[in-house]
């Protein structure tokens, strides 16, 4: 909605809120250091809302708890929104509000109607090239339509993603002004009382699997092509989508107490549980503080949302309210999702650093879920997605893919990375091309498409189960690969490892797959070799060959940031590294070097590589598939970084790895650094750096800045971001200025004396810089809170309109009916496939089983010290309530089988009456290497943990590319792992061995 | 009237979050050591539940604290006579099991386990025997409610409710959890100092610590009985009780107690409290309905011209005055009056008060098991409170509900006050009705917020400066000699009762 990762509000913010919504977020666990803001904001006078299905440890914070089935927010939102627009958009037209849409939204662009039978459906964002007015328009893909309130006339508003890559420079703005002559303009929000006609739209409840006609008012446009069609603003068809009738002919609910039409508050008391009278006063309260505060309303999330499989629609949802009511870009307001603190602050610099840019390299940076969903063979056990997941029924064909084809298709139109890349090695590709003549990178690119196009060559996630294209080596670093983030841990020791596995379930796959390769056989143990960097025994390092000892926070100097707060930490060496133990940075040096030094033998000379790069978000990538094409069914030709991936052929010599490593790239010098589309240059900064004299390397008599220490690498990443130099943050808001034609500069104008370096840091904490690569502003001592810089300084979002999106018209969004925010129902279980083989004798019960982050655990690390075992019970148990319990003849700390196709975890109950029935949790994560007995249900073998019963699901619509905001950017942009749909059964175990 | 200064802490419940940091800071710090692996000087309870040790509330089965007697008050299971005749057995004392057996894990089977057909797992050790163990309980066992049919259930404060009452705290309706932090009260009638056959426990004359001398500890462990709390503990490889130290050296270096410092969530307070030490027994003795207004008269007014004078007299120094005067524990429990003491009826006069919890709303689900918890207001009256008021007044007030409802309803009203100074979208005759309500006004509730919310470090701990000329005083005659580093102590330190 966004075109942005995990931008979100510091939690200083919480308490600059009155209205706070904690929905799948339990802050007391997870967010230990910060929920003093959210219980020091209530006793100023802020409501605290808490929505979880178990009281959770936040629950007792709220003024109100909301227990809302599990997975089921996204209905209750809905009612919500409902609510909202019925009385604060219709009944009376909030001004704030209405203003806030006008500026802040895509509400006013308008959409064609496509003709379905005897009614009609929203179709695709009606394009500045398809009217006579602006048929020429540079970028006329990428520039949308408005009408003007007082005119009528047609717009193409300032902002739009086809005037941010624009070669002329300074429309990409939110002033009311049109693109193409600068002509100030009132957005008409709604065709309501001057429309042509008012239609029947479809619009389909997935809840009731009801497909309801409402009427929605149009206007007719004639394109270029002399076809007269019918458009309506995103407004109108919202409230089509909304069931706000306001009138109008159709299905519209006959009032709040219609549970048979979507959206209203009697319809989700079906799906929550919840009365609809908590959602009509939730709804008056939300909106009467977002009036009366100028948007104070804010919603804070984690993780327990996130990893459903239908966590979009429900994000979506709750945005939805936000927007309506203009809690976005506003202090004490916003879609706050904390999941995974990967704010990496200084993104400008570091990211340059981490990827070796500086020296003109280019990474292979992955989408995990995709890899692991791959290359561990779970796609083999996924039947159809399009079985669990609401497809419309008379959805494009490609709808009901099965979700392993819908990776090999994005993969091959550069929507998403893959690595293995191909059945042939990279550096044989590029001597082979040049072998038949190929002399330029041109060349050797038309080599590669036509040996893709001929399919002598092909993609390895064509064919993951051909050992070519298995993965070969592993390296975990800084995470536990093997059980905290192993979805489908089961199958990774199948399938990566070779080892015993609990897995029993069928590989199914065969039967629905239709491009990507499917073997009869399984592959067992890709992996020949794991190395685990690790500071402690974990599951992962249990499991690998070698475990590289790291040295711990307080060994080590580095630096650490969060979006929980606008510091950059320094960790520190307070201690030197225990025994062998050695930092990161000097593991990776080392092994640099080692590789170096083997290369003088093994490639002695520079050779030629090839990487695929996705289509980038942020970069003019980003406007190259307006329409869902496959080459590879000839629907387009493939043309590199156009209708498939990009093809970068780089000629690598590994004999400088090392050398590399240890010194800053004149790249940097050359190309200047930035991030999220703003850039800067740096030149001088570098030649700042080589002037330190007692900091510089000396490679083939030729200096450059060190990183061969670990405080000059921190002190590179700070010298060079705009958030720690403010020479540098300066020039990030005159680029800015450039591409808007805003007047930013003043933002920067007090911090430009600003440098913060390593020993400032540790000397006492710093706020870092309000910088143009984020979204806060933070001038003065202003809590950083995500889009203030959109709303009080006009700068568009990074999306297609430059709005924040209701509506998502891409192909692939309209086919899965997920265009118009929605609720669609969890999978059921007994199509997502967890329980098939698994039998039920009568001793077990079918449970949901959440797997939260739980207390004292980042991950499992830290849980499992003696200290937090002793304080909660020696384990990781499994949560069940009182009545499930009782039902299964278990009590309290008894044993228990938590099972299902995918693997066990025996654990020992925790019983409590704060669990709701029909739902288990297990929090995140166990770990092997304590307290794991025998399972009895899978013949007297070792037990998992919780990543033993979870196999991981991608969503299609979210691997969707080379479009606006829906373009690949790592670690921001990919589908989930979905893991919360998850079920087991849960059985009291009867022997108990080690 | 006999003015004394004593250290003195408030813990608001409102803003516990359950993270345990507090008992973490205190374990690394002081109980890290042989023999004091099961000790937990500063641990965090869930309530409802039956704590560490389990149902240490339970003076039926512990015989903790005092026993009202005319106008006097006696030890309940240690009395001197009683203390006698069981000196060599002490049938009133929690056991292992009601601690737990401390563990660990084998952890060495990771790396030196033969090989087999499954993965090695380190299997949990006793601390204490060095054998397997089927861990069975810890410190904060039934954490969040965890084993609620076996502990939350067991609250003993449930005593207070009907069986019906009882139930529907564990419907969804009504359910409900809060954390209790719990530390040495350093009490003004401490149970354990009476108690000790040995004269090993005495109670500082300057700040009012509580401390067991390790010289003197003959290991009779009454203090473990007498302390109601059970926050004395017997230290099975050295052979003495031990206890918080409120981390003395820490307050005499100007610190804040390592669990008061690490708090997260902010909520401990901790500043001087002047008190009437002529008027114990006869606070100790009042009658069960009269005990918290009868403890809150004990404090005196430390602006009062005739209180500093007789601290004065008392040696009481100035900036122990000042102190008073700034003491945030002054604020909460004599101005506002909405923190109280833990259990009072105990008769130890506990210098912790705790600020109640308001926990949210209640809410009802119709027979169709839909779920409603919407409120005509945007805050339920207190009326609305999950937690019966029997319940919290079990816990704070020796059972009387009304002063348990006037604190609840101060709370509310500050939130109130606020969101009409903030946001302005209540009604006038809401907020007058909840100030009057709450006994308060607009400025009160500002400065109740201001200390709730937004108090920094220096305005939560008011610690009053150690002065060394005291310390130097005990070692030489610093009239007579100057620059003598003497040979130890020369005059006995003031200490109290």
């Amino acid at each position: 909605m966004w075109g942005e990762q995990t931008d979100v509000c510091e939690s200083a913010d919480w308490y600059n809120s009155k209205f706070i919504v904690s929905m799948g977020a339990n802050l007391g666990m997870t967010r230990t250091p910060d929920i003093h803001f959210f219980s020091e904001a209530r006793h100023n006078g802020s409501k605290t809302v808490v929505m979880s299905p178990d009281f959770s440890m936040v629950a007792k914070h709220a003024d109100q708890w909301i227990p809302a089935h599990a997975g089921s927010d996204g209905a209750f939102w809905m009612a919500v929104t409902h609510v909202i627009l019925k009385e604060w958009h219709v009944d009376k037209q909030t001004p704030y509000f209405m203003d806030y849409v006008k500026r802040y939204t895509d509400s006013p662009f308008l959409v064609r109607l496509d003709k379905k039978g005897d009614h009609f459906a929203p179709g695709r964002l009606m394009r500045a090239k398809e009217v006579n007015e602006y048929k020429n328009v540079t970028n006329g893909d990428w520039k949308f339509l408005m009408a003007d309130a007082a005119t009528g006339a047609l717009i193409t508003p300032k902002g739009t993603m086809g005037y941010r890559w624009d070669e002329q420079q300074g429309n990409w703005n939110l002033k009311f002004e049109n693109g193409t002559d600068n002509r100030a303009y009132d957005p008409e929000l709604t065709f309501l009382n001057k429309h042509d006609e008012v239609l029947q739209v479809e619009f389909l409840d997935y809840g009731h699997q009801h497909l309801a006609k409402r009427g929605v008012p149009v206007r007719y446009i004639t394109t270029v092509d002399g076809e007269r069609v019918p458009v309506a603003t995103i407004y109108d068809i919202t409230m089509g989508q909304y069931g706000v009738g306001r009138g109008l002919a159709g299905e519209y609910p006959a009032d709040y107490n219609d549970k048979n039409a979507s959206y209203t508050p009697a319809w989700q008391e079906i799906f929550t549980g919840i009365g609809r009278n908590t959602a009509i006063k939730f709804a008056r309260e939300w909106a009467g503080t977002a009036e009366a505060t100028k948007g104070r309303c804010m919603v804070i999330v984690g993780a327990a949302i996130n990893h459903w499989f239908h966590g979009n629609l429900m994000y979506r949802s709750a945005i939805m309210a936000q927007m309506l009511t203009g809690c976005n870009g506003r202090n004490g307001g916003g879609m706050n999702h904390y999941v995974g603190q990967e704010k990496l602050a200084p993104v400008d610099s570091w990211g340059t650093i981490m990827s070796g840019k500086d020296h003109g390299t280019v990474p292979r940076l992955q989408q995990a879920p995709i890899w692991h969903y791959i290359n561990s063979s779970q796609w083999r056990y996924d039947n159809n997605q399009a079985d669990y997941n609401s497809v419309p029924n008379d959805a494009n064909p490609l709808a009901r893919k099965h979700s392993a084809d819908w990776v090999l298709m994005s993969v091959r139109n550069g929507w998403m990375p893959f690595f293995p890349q191909y059945n042939k090695s990279n550096l044989d590709i590029a001597r082979d091309a040049r072998k038949e003549g190929a002399q330029t990178e041109a060349d050797i690119r038309d080599y590669v498409v036509r040996k893709l196009k001929s399919k002598e060559l092909d993609y390895s996630v064509a064919d993951p189960d051909d050992p070519i294209n298995f993965p070969r080596n592993w390296f975990i670093w800084r995470g536990n690969a093997l059980m905290s983030s192993a979805k489908g841990h089961e199958y990774m020791l199948n399938h990566y490892l070779g080892t015993h596995h609990n897995d029993i379930a069928n590989e199914v796959a065969g039967e629905y797959v239709t491009d990507i390769k499917y073997r009869e056989k399984s592959p067992s143990g890709k992996m020949d070799l794991v190395v685990d960097i690790n500071f402690r025994m974990d599951t992962s390092a249990l499991y690998s060959d070698i475990v590289l000892p790291t040295a711990s926070w307080y060994e080590k100097a580095d630096l650490n940031s969060t979006d929980m707060h606008s510091f950059i930490h320094p960790l520190s060496e307070a201690v030197p590294p225990v025994w062998e133990a050695k930092t990161d940075w000097q593991i990776f040096q080392s092994i640099a070097k080692k590789v170096s030094e083997m290369a003088k033998t093994h490639f002695p000379a520079p050779v030629t590589d090839i990487v695929n790069v996705a289509l980038s978000h942020d970069s003019a990538d980003e406007i190259t598939q307006p329409r869902l094409l496959d080459w590879t069914k000839g629907e387009c030709e493939p043309i590199p970084g156009k209708t498939m991936h990009k093809i970068v052929v780089i000629d690598r010599d590994y004999t400088q790895i090392h050398n590399k490593f240890i010194t800053l790239g004149e790249g940097v010098a050359k190309q200047g650094l930035g991030a999220h589309g703003v850039k800067y240059e740096c030149a001088d900064v570098y030649q700042e750096m080589l002037e330190k004299k007692n900091h510089v390397q000396v490679v083939d008599g030729k200096e450059y800045p060190s990183l061969r220490e670990d405080v000059e690498a921190c002190d590179a990443v700070l010298k060079l971001s705009t958030l720690t130099n403010g020479k540098l943050n300066m020039r990030g808001y005159q680029m800015l200025e450039k591409k808007t034609g805003l007047a930013l500069t003043d933002l920067a104008e007090g911090l430009q004396a600003v440098r913060i370096d390593y020993k400032d840091l540790q000397t006492r904490p710093h706020r870092y810089n309000t910088s143009a690569v984020w979204s806060g502003l933070m001038n003065d001592g202003r809590a950083y809170a995500a889009y203030t810089f959109q709303v009080d300084r006009l700068v568009p979002w990074r999306t297609l309109t430059g709005r924040q999106h209701i509506y998502m018209d891409h192909d692939g969004y309209i086919m899965f009916g997920e265009h118009l925010p929605t609720y669609k129902p969890s999978p059921l279980p007994q199509v997502y496939g967890d329980i098939r083989k698994t039998v039920n004798d009568g001793k077990a019960r079918m449970l949901n089983c959440l797997t939260p982050h739980g207390k004292w655990h980042i991950h499992s690390t830290y849980g499992d010290t003696l200290r937090m075992l002793t304080l909660s019970r020696g384990m990781e148990p499994c949560w069940m309530s009182e009545k499930d319990a009782a039902d299964l003849g278990i009590k309290d700390n008894d044993w228990v089988e938590v099972y299902n196709d995918h693997g066990v975890y025996c654990t020992r109950a925790c019983v409590s009456s704060r669990i709701p029935r029909g739902v288990c949790i297990v929090y995140h994560s166990p770990e092997r290497t304590y307290t794991v007995p025998k399972s009895q249900v899978r013949g007297g073998r070792r037990a998992g943990g919780h990543n033993s019963f979870t196999r991981v699901h991608l969503k299609p619509s979210l691997m969707v590319g080379g479009y606006g905001q829906f373009s690949f950017h790592f670690n921001y942009w990919g589908p989930v792992g979905a893991n919360r749909d998850t079920h087991v059964l849960v059985r009291k175990m009867e022997k108990v061995e080690f | 009237m006999n003015i004394r200064s004593q250290i003195s802490m408030v813990f608001h419940l409102d803003k516990c979050i359950g993270c345990h940091t507090c008992s973490i800071a205190c374990k690394n710090v002081w109980t890290d050591r042989k023999g004091a692996e099961y000790m937990w000087w500063n641990n965090v309870e869930t309530k409802p539940g039956t704590g560490y040790p389990t149902k240490w509330e339970d003076q039926e089965i512990y015989k903790g604290g005092w026993d009202k007697n005319g106008d006097t008050v006696s030890l309940r299971g240690a009395g001197k006579l009683r203390g006698l005749k069981n000196i060599f057995h002490n049938p009133n004392m929690p056991v292992l099991e009601d601690y737990y057996e401390p563990w660990t894990y084998k952890y060495s089977d990771l790396f030196t386990a033969p090989e087999g057909n499954d993965q090695p797992t380190a299997r949990p050790v006793s601390l204490v025997t060095g054998e397997h163990i089927d861990v069975k309980a810890g410190p904060n066992w039934d954490d969040d409610l965890g084993g609620s049919p076996d502990y939350a259930r067991k609250d003993v404060n449930f005593k207070a409710l009907t069986p019906s009452e009882q139930e529907s705290l564990f419907q969804l309706e009504q359910m409900t959890m809060f954390y209790l932090p719990r530390i040495c009260n350093h009490c003004l009638n401490p149970a354990c100092v009476a108690s000790c056959p040995s004269g090993a426990i005495y109670k500082r004359g300057e700040d009012g610590i509580v401390l067991i001398n390790q010289e003197r500890c003959r290991a009779w462990r009454m203090c473990v009985t007498a302390c109601p709390y059970k926050k004395s503990y017997y230290n099975w490889n050295t052979g003495k009780s031990e206890k918080c130290i409120l981390c003395y050296p820490r307050l005499e270096s100007g610190q804040a107690p390592a669990c008061m410092h690490s708090c997260v969530g902010r909520i401990r307070y901790l500043g001087v409290m002047l008190y009437d030490a002529d008027r114990i027994e006869q606070v100790a003795s009042a009658p069960e309905r009269d005990l918290v207004d009868a403890q809150l008269g004990i404090y005196v007014d430390p602006f009062d011209e005739n209180v500093i004078k007789a601290a004065k007299a008392n040696g009481i120094a100035d900036s122990t005055i000042r102190a008073a005067q700034l003491s945030p524990v002054w604020k909460f429990v004599k101005q506002w009056g909405i923190a109280l003491p833990l259990h009072p009826e105990f008769r130890t006069i506990p210098n912790l008060f705790y600020v109640p919890p308001m926990l949210p709303a209640m809410a009802s689900v119709d027979a169709d098991g839909v779920y409603d918890s919407h409120t005509e207001s945007l805050w339920a009256g207190i009326e609305k409170s999950r937690l019966p008021m029997q319940y919290l007044a079990s816990l704070f007030t020796a059972g009387d509900t009304e002063r348990m409802k006037l604190v609840l309803k101060k709370l509310l009203a500050v939130k109130i006050s606020r969101r009409n100074t903030t946001v302005g979208d209540l009604s006038a005759k809401e907020v007058a009705d909840a100030l009057e309500g709450g006994r308060t006004n607009a400025k009160e509730a500002d400065a109740i917020f201001r200390l709730t919310s937004l108090a920094t470090f220096e305005e939560r701990f008011v610690i009053p400066p150690a002065h060394r000329e005291e310390s130097i005083e005990m070692l030489e005659d610093t009239g007579d000699v100057k620059g003598n580093t003497g040979f130890g102590f020369k005059l006995k330190p003031a200490r109290g009762l």
